[in-house]
């Protein structure tokens, strides 16, 4: 185990992470500046949404004052460095919905969503891989086109109706799992077994919404795996079946999926957006959402940018594992 | 990855593969047919008040008189989802127009001009695919106030993307071609080789990318509602009559939620059925496969 590891072609993964990460820098530095200048072309008031309903009855002298003490009087490019350089130093600013600071409202959240999107990742590759090998084994076969169709039709669901359709089922009309929530209402403590059986239907949602991608590309993969030539070869030596289908071309079929599976980030952020909101998932999630309907702009300004910059690691991670698979394709973007 | 070669054991059932290909191309355009035609012709004609408010006939399940059934005020829900495709349709439609008529004219400007405008143009392509679609248009609802036009321009600005990307690589491959040598070295200027010979090359690609939009701006538009952050509740648009149904769903009412989602479905996979068969008439190397 030792020598594969040593085997790795650290140093050029390592020069490739580090370009990356350079160009990272001006890709969330546009980004940030995009969402201030959103932000600033927009009717949105940051005085009146600091204020709230107290905003309605102050003075204009008051209101006069915090404009200033918020820093809004400033020209947009001040503003924008003003919390890009308060943003470096680990001060997001303070969230105006939930009144504490941006920082505490991501620690707090980000594992539930982390745990959520794991779990429910893990279950899409899982399934996904059985389905796509057994769709893949006859092309055109039964199984092949009624795996193909759900798919499909997976596909065009939303998850949210899907997730609104599964409450329905599992909790309203079978009773055997919670709707949604991270604990019982009448408990206090968060223990494992709760958040397990809270768990369930969201990751097995948000694995659903993930699923149809894996099917078609593992079905694509061993399919094509099947007419290559190592697997003429491992037939024409009379292997089983089964060595052939998951000794062979599995593992080459495989190969192009699993490289991909950072570059799913995005999907997966979008995924997690709408079934944390059906489930009422503490997580990071469903707090953007909130942040959005309340016009949080401090919350929704971090979020957008830490979404961002999980896409950029997503893309690192899915170019990495394709220079590892595949060496001809090497560390050089 | 979406140019594969035909497989080996298809083959065998060639004559087969074709009919079930053509039997589904035909059953998506009856699809896309009467899903437009219900849109166009059944609000004008039927003269049926979809507002309309009936306490007494609340939450009925689906029955002879309701094939849909009725939500919690007694509206028919056939009749509201057929309104909420057209409301969900028409942003769809914009959305997906604006998105590739954006996308078109990027990915033409960056090919035709080469250089550091391309190597720019694309930099920019690049860090705006870095941001999640759904959350930019989150963004950008919450900062416009939700709305129809909010929602038509968070989903045309975050959907140009691809566009751009698949126009820029079709120019470059047809300024290669001998024709447009021609036309160069005939004295015709920029200009005109792009919107003359260029453009026209590549309509075909950003036709069939414009109609794939339409379905995937459907969805965005229905998962904007859906969070309260797209159209208002009383617009009936597919996602806001998911969102409105939440309640009567808690309360073990399934039908509300059922069926808009249905007519989302459907008609994505109709719209995805005859676009596959455009793909392979414009491009027959490529197998068709639904891009969402």
């Amino acid at each position: 185990m030792k020598s594969a590891l040593q085997k790795l072609p650290w140093g050029p993964m390592a020069r490739m992470t580090g370009r990356r990460a350079l160009f990272a820098v001006p890709v969330l530095l546009a980004v940030t500046f995009g969402v201030f200048a959103i932000a600033a072309a927009s009717p949105f008031d940051p005085v009146k949404a600091y204020a709230g309903t107290a905003g309605l009855t102050a003075s204009q002298e008051n209101l006069d004052q915090l404009r200033r003490n918020l820093g809004v009087d400033q020209p947009l490019v001040q503003r924008w460095w003003d919390w890009l350089t308060s943003a470096v130093s680990g001060d997001l600013g303070d969230s105006s919905t939930l009144r504490q600071p941006v920082s505490d409202v991501i620690g707090e959240r980000i594992g539930w969503s982390v745990l959520l999107a794991a779990t429910a990742f893990l279950l899409a590759i899982l399934v996904g891989t059985t389905l796509g090998v057994l769709a893949a084994r006859r092309p055109g076969g039964w199984l092949d086109r009624a795996v193909t169709s759900l798919a499909y039709t997976l596909e065009a669901a939303p998850p949210f109706w899907i997730g609104l359709l599964a409450v329905w089922l599992f909790a309203l009309k079978l009773g055997v799992l919670p709707s949604g929530g991270l604990t019982d209402t009448a408990s206090t403590a968060v223990t494992a077994g709760q958040v397990a059986s809270h768990l369930v239907l969201p990751a097995a949602v948000l694995a659903i919404s993930q699923l149809p991608w894996f099917v078609l590309y593992v079905r694509q993969g061993v399919g094509d795996a099947l007419g290559d030539d190592p697997v003429r070869g491992a037939r024409a030596r009379g292997l089983a079946e089964r060595t052939v289908l998951l000794g062979h071309a599995l593992r080459s079929g495989m190969l192009p999926v699993l490289t991909l599976i950072g570059s799913r980030v995005p999907e997966l952020i979008t995924g997690a957006l709408l079934v944390e909101t059906v489930f009422s998932w503490p997580g990071i999630a469903a707090a953007t959402v909130s942040a959005a309907t309340a016009v949080d702009f401090p919350l929704l300004a971090a979020l957008t940018v830490l979404a961002t910059a999980a896409v950029l690691l997503g893309n690192l991670l899915a170019d990495l594992l394709y220079g590892l698979a595949d060496p001809r394709v090497g560390f050089d973007g | 990855m979406a140019e594969t070669t035909t497989w080996r054991a298809s083959l065998g059932s060639a004559s087969k593969t074709r009919s079930t290909r053509a039997w589904r191309v035909r059953s998506s355009a009856v699809i896309v047919a009467a899903v437009v035609l219900a849109v166009l012709v059944v609000p004008p004609l039927v003269n049926l008040d979809e507002q309309a408010v009936n306490l007494a006939a609340k939450l009925q399940p689906p029955s002879w008189g309701h094939p849909f059934g009725t939500d919690d005020v007694g509206r028919d829900l056939l009749l509201r989802c057929v309104y909420g495709l057209r409301v969900s349709l028409l942003v769809g439609v914009v959305a997906a127009v604006v998105a590739t008529v954006i996308g078109t004219a990027v990915g033409a400007l960056a090919a035709a001009s080469g250089g550091w405008v391309d190597r720019v143009v694309m930099r920019l392509v690049d860090v705006f695919s870095s941001v999640p679609h759904l959350l930019l248009g989150i963004f950008i609802v919450a900062m416009f106030r939700p709305g129809v036009w909010p929602v038509v321009v968070s989903v045309a600005l975050t959907h140009w993307l691809s566009t751009a990307r698949i126009v820029r690589a079709e120019v470059l491959s047809l300024r290669s071609r001998p024709y447009v040598d021609a036309a160069i070295s005939g004295g015709a200027s920029r200009m005109r080789v792009t919107v003359r010979h260029l453009l026209p090359g590549v309509l075909p690609q950003a036709g069939l990318a414009a109609v794939l939009m339409v379905p995937h701006a459907i969805w965005h538009e229905s998962a904007l509602s859906f969070l309260g952050l797209g159209l208002p509740t009383h617009q009936a648009s597919l996602g806001t009559l998911v969102q409105s149904a939440r309640g009567s769903l808690l309360a073990g009412d399934w039908w509300p939620t059922l069926f808009p989602g249905l007519f989302i479905i459907v008609p994505t996979l109709a719209i995805a059925g005859l676009a596959g068969a455009w793909r392979e008439r414009i491009n027959p190397r490529r197998r068709s496969e639904l891009m969402l």
